[in-house]
């Protein structure tokens, strides 16, 4: 007989809220996805009468993308929603447009919006399952677990590995939900970058702070490289991207003086020359591919394990 | 769990086992086109126990065998309180115009099956499906489903459940019967 668990939440709203327990079962459902997407037929029947709503009040290519094929991978009915093409534009709440779609009977919904906490505010104003999809600075749970997920497949079990996270840690919601996954999985985690760009309370998540980049790629086992989040920044942090690059992109010169091979990760879309150069990115150590394919064997783990419980009658 | 009633003891048991193979082999000869796929969790345990046996008797080690897991195909985990949580599929085969022996320890209401010749059909398109079970609880069936081979047959009420135990998983190789579900059982 199989065994039945579930996450101890009824939501996705970021990765503090989940135990490591909840990270291991999402894991080992993703495995199995995983295996699902290697078939001739990659698709299974489990949310066929699931309805899901993408909504997605920010720009997105990968994540909108692997969330709609995870939805679709399980057979659940999509419609996708961009703010752009939307009555938001005419100023509705967000609480309004969310209520008229749920009213069409929609049962699960996929968010990503500029504002940090707005899946937390629908959550507690809607009856439907929310999972964020990237909240502006806050967090990017789904990203997070995909990353932890990749990097136990490159290099074991995470508990006292050594992950660097590099960039722009302070506009980032991907180095948050990172800090909080491989801190809950026992790894030991330290993050890389400017000054400007590494919050001032960062340590308290329990991460070390480096200023040095050659120093941290010898530390680490892994460095998740971030993106230079141009579009969020809202004074200059650095003086010029070539300075920067100058300083903290990671190049192969830079990564063949270290004697070791550590594994890139990024989460994209990358800036290439700025944090990382094409051949870094592209090569054997990099890891930025497997990232993508992982992305949707999560997600569909993570849409199996929160799919509401259907009524009988 | 300790009131059940023992229905097939450890001597018949290994009877029935070699029964079922030599059913197969009359069938499938050297197994020629032919794959034994064991339907997870507890069919994988049947299914390997006959594996092994049809090695020792054909002499040969070459048989394609195959775990399918169904969870994913399953038509009541949303009504059920919690999730299933999946086991592995291990299929490195095509089943594409094979003959196909499926395996599972108890068939009972058919939903499983069904799930299974569901999932069967994303790896390809088999000549032929067949289905081998050690227990047929045949008064309880769902669906229209029947076993080609059967080990025995139990006629029982609803509420009653069957147990397969097998030696190196469960201490030792019996059939049971209980009185009541214990959790509630997928056939």
């Amino acid at each position: 007989m199989s065994e039945q668990r579930r996450l101890s939440q009824p939501h996705l709203l970021g990765i503090k809220d989940l135990s490591s327990e909840d990270i291991r079962l999402i894991f080992e459902t993703a495995v199995q996805f995983k295996e699902v997407l290697s078939r001739p037929i990659k698709k299974v029947p489990s949310l066929r009468d699931t309805t899901i709503v993408n909504l997605f009040f920010e720009n997105s290519t990968r994540t909108r993308i692997s969330f709609e094929l995870a939805e679709k991978r399980l057979s659940a009915d999509v419609v996708n929603f961009s703010a752009s093409a939307s009555s938001v534009s005419k100023g509705e709440t967000l609480i309004d447009t969310v209520n008229n779609i749920l009213s069409m009977k929609v049962d699960m919904v996929v968010m990503r919006h500029p504002a940090p906490g707005a899946p937390e505010l629908l959550a507690r104003k809607i009856n439907a399952t929310i999972i964020n999809a990237g909240d502006g600075t806050h967090e990017h749970p789904t990203q997070a677990l995909l990353d932890a997920f990749s990097m136990e497949e490159k290099v074991g079990d995470l508990a006292g590995k050594h992950i660097a996270i590099v960039g722009d840690v302070l506009h980032s919601r991907v180095a948050l939900s990172n800090i909080l996954c491989l801190t809950k999985l026992g790894a030991k985690v330290r993050v890389c970058g400017p000054p400007t760009l590494i919050p001032k309370w960062i340590h308290t998540l329990g991460v070390e702070v480096s200023y040095d980049i050659r120093d941290t790629l010898q530390w680490a086992d892994v460095a998740n490289i971030l993106r230079i989040q141009l579009e969020r920044q809202d004074s200059r942090y650095f003086p010029s991207l070539r300075e920067y690059a100058l300083y903290f992109g990671i190049n192969r010169a830079m990564l063949d003086e270290l004697g070791q091979d550590v594994v890139i990760m990024h989460p994209g879309p990358i800036n290439r020359g700025v944090e990382v150069t094409s051949d870094v990115a592209d090569s054997s150590q990099s890891i930025i591919l497997q990232q993508v394919e992982n992305g949707v064997a999560i997600r569909m783990a993570v849409l199996y394990l929160l799919a509401p419980r259907r009524e009988q009658g | 769990m300790e009131h059940g009633r023992v229905i097939l003891s450890s001597k018949p048991f290994q009877m029935v086992l070699d029964r079922l193979c030599y059913a197969l082999i009359e069938n499938y000869d050297e197994f020629h086109g032919a794959c034994l796929i064991g339907i997870q969790p507890r069919g994988v345990l049947l299914a390997d126990r006959l594996v092994s046996r049809l090695h020792q008797i054909l002499h040969q080690d070459d048989l394609r065998y195959g775990k399918l897991d169904i969870t994913f195909y399953r038509d009541d985990f949303r009504i059920q309180g919690r999730p299933l949580v999946a086991s592995r599929t291990e299929l490195d085969f095509s089943i594409e115009n094979q003959r196909v022996i499926l395996i599972d320890d108890v068939l009972y209401t058919g939903r499983t099956v069904q799930a299974a010749m569901t999932a069967l059909g994303d790896f390809g398109r088999p000549e032929t499906v067949e289905l081998l079970a050690l227990v047929d609880r045949r008064f309880n069936r769902h669906l229209p489903i029947k076993a080609n081979y059967v080990g025995i047959q139990v006629d029982a009420v609803d509420e009653a459940y069957v147990k397969v135990s097998w030696a190196d998983h469960d201490g030792d190789d019996k059939i049971l019967i209980y009185p009541q579900k214990l959790v509630s059982p997928h056939e």
